[in-house]
């Protein structure tokens, strides 16, 4: 079981990886969903599974966080990016080798910072993994210019928050995540809405081009 | 030793193979019949029995490009355990050494382009040596990340003395360094993504724009070593994923000569299932190579699994 939780942190810093480096939004909504899926899956992986069956509230957890971070919002954002019309994140401010360059920096930082943060019980991958994926999320946010792209980024920042939740065993962690998880599809929803009135009012999804309006609302 | 040498005999036979084995796949997925197993066997014998032809603007660099590059691959896979046995001419850092020849054949690939004077030939040279500083790189790490897991310098402890349990003990990083060996696996030997070896337009080329003017015996060794060298890297493949201390000598021969294969099977498969990248595109592809032997490197050396 431990080989298979390693597995699932590893594969959240290859996501890490893929999400800092592509451009084509579809691919970044699908790796974002697999984050969710995973994360929905590894409560599951870490349950204890020769003392007892895991209860209802851990399999209702599970379900819903699959449900809604796997299947809901990359369906809601899939939509927006149809009615906005953007295929692709064009002209992001870091460019995709950079992107790449500066998360796997930020991920050997975060191994090796993580050394000295070792918890009994838990694997050493979970605080690197959990801080690389708030790391990137951030990064998406600040280095991309699409409004829906940022929106993605604060989903994969959101995932972290909710990896280091679930590999630390928290308790009551499933139920303080639920709650966030509303939070999200709230947001999510507000930022989809958002994102389809700015494409419809200046025919674009460019955020940082809304500093330029002025008090009459042209675009100078 | 004596196994190696069967082993060393067998690779240097089959190595043109593969490249048959991967037309066949290509053939397969488009329904095709395609060309014989051997023909690149064959296409070699015909070549040799012709003569070469060289212009009067190139010099001596021009015809010792081809036997330069043959002879250093050839002594680049002297240095690898074969059939999982151990190299007799093996010794503390020959894995830099290995790495250098690999880096010489292509130096006189270049040189031999360059000296042409072609600007075709010049153009498939600088995007040869463009791509060729991350896979390098790519490669360094991962004989870094061998070097640690087996503390040792030598590339028959570095390939066959890591013990049976580094899949349970290290299951990340493996996977991680296989994804981004494949990657080097796929620059170095000019397939898909990177180069399309089957193109007739010079301007995308890369390889096959360096040896436009090679003819007869010449074109035969370069052929030869291409094949030589898609054969070292599935053995580094085959040898990073398999555990080779359970396995007799003659089923050592079996797997690492059907991984060889199997290797030349995939390589046909993704051949078949994507197209060349652009050229802008491809430094990408070579950086995620990089950045993901970087992050096996760490994981390895956070998580353990080290000897």
């Amino acid at each position: 079981m431990n080989m298979a939780i390693d597995l699932v942190l590893t594969a959240f810093l290859g996501i890490c990886l893929m999400l800092s480096a592509s451009s084509r939004l579809v691919h970044c909504i699908r790796l974002v969903a697999l984050q969710g899926i995973l994360l929905g899956v590894l409560p599951l992986l870490m349950w204890n599974w020769s003392k007892a069956c895991p209860g209802a509230e851990i399999w209702g957890a599970a379900f819903v966080n699959i449900m809604v971070k796997g299947v809901l919002l990359p369906i809601l954002l899939i939509r927006a990016m149809r009615k906005a019309g953007v295929k692709r994140e064009l002209e992001p401010l870091a460019g995709y080798s950079w992107s790449l360059l500066i998360v796997s920096v930020a991920s050997a930082l975060a191994l090796w910072l993580s050394r000295s943060l070792t918890i009994p019980g838990v694997s050493v991958l979970a605080i690197p993994a959990a801080a690389v994926t708030v790391f990137t999320g951030l990064f998406i946010i600040v280095s991309r210019r699409k409004a829906i792209t940022q929106s993605l980024g604060f989903l994969a920042f959101e995932n972290g928050i909710a990896l280091f939740g679930a590999a630390m065993h928290l308790e009551y962690g499933f139920f303080v995540e639920l709650g966030i998880l509303l939070d999200v599809l709230v947001l999510v929803f507000v930022m989809g809405i958002a994102v389809f009135q700015i494409s419809r009012e200046f025919e674009h999804i460019d955020a940082d081009r809304l500093n330029l309006l002025t008090d009459t609302g042209e675009v100078k | 030793m004596m196994y190696w040498l069967l082993n060393l005999v067998l690779a240097l036979l089959l190595a043109p193979v593969l490249f048959g084995v991967i037309n066949k796949v290509k053939a397969f997925f488009a329904g095709r019949k395609g060309p014989r197993l051997m023909q690149t066997w064959y296409d070699i014998f015909k070549l040799l029995r012709k003569g070469s032809v060289y212009s009067t603007s190139s010099t001596w660099i021009f015809k010792f490009a081809p036997v330069g590059t043959l002879a250093a691959l050839f002594i680049a896979m002297l240095f690898l355990p074969l059939g999982f046995c151990s190299s007799p001419l093996g010794f503390q850092g020959d894995a830099l050494l290995f790495l250098y020849m690999l880096g010489l054949g292509r130096i006189l690939t270049v040189l031999g382009a360059l000296d042409t004077a072609s600007s075709f030939e010049g153009m498939g040279a600088a995007r040869e040596l463009q791509f060729s500083v991350v896979s390098e790189g790519t490669m360094l790490l991962l004989l870094i990340f061998l070097a640690i897991q087996s503390s040792s310098c030598e590339l028959n402890t570095m390939l066959c003395g890591r013990g049976n349990s580094f899949w349970m003990s290290a299951a990340p990083s493996m996977l991680l360094s296989a994804v981004a060996l494949y990657v080097v696996l796929l620059t170095e030997c000019c397939r898909v993504p990177v180069d399309d070896p089957e193109t007739h337009l010079e301007l995308t080329m890369i390889h096959e724009a360096m040896i436009l003017d090679n003819s007869g015996p010449d074109l035969a060794f370069i052929h030869y070593g291409a094949g030589l060298k898609l054969w070292i890297f599935s053995a580094i493949l085959t040898a990073l994923v398999v555990p080779a201390d359970l396995l007799s000598p003659w089923s050592a021969l079996l797997v690492m000569t059907s991984g060889c294969f199997l290797t030349a099977v995939f390589v046909g498969i993704t051949e078949s299932m994507m197209a060349r990248y652009r050229f802008l595109k491809v430094p990408q592809m070579l950086m995620g190579g990089f950045c993901v032997e970087f992050a096996a490197l760490a994981l390895l050396l956070i998580s353990g699994g080290v000897k």
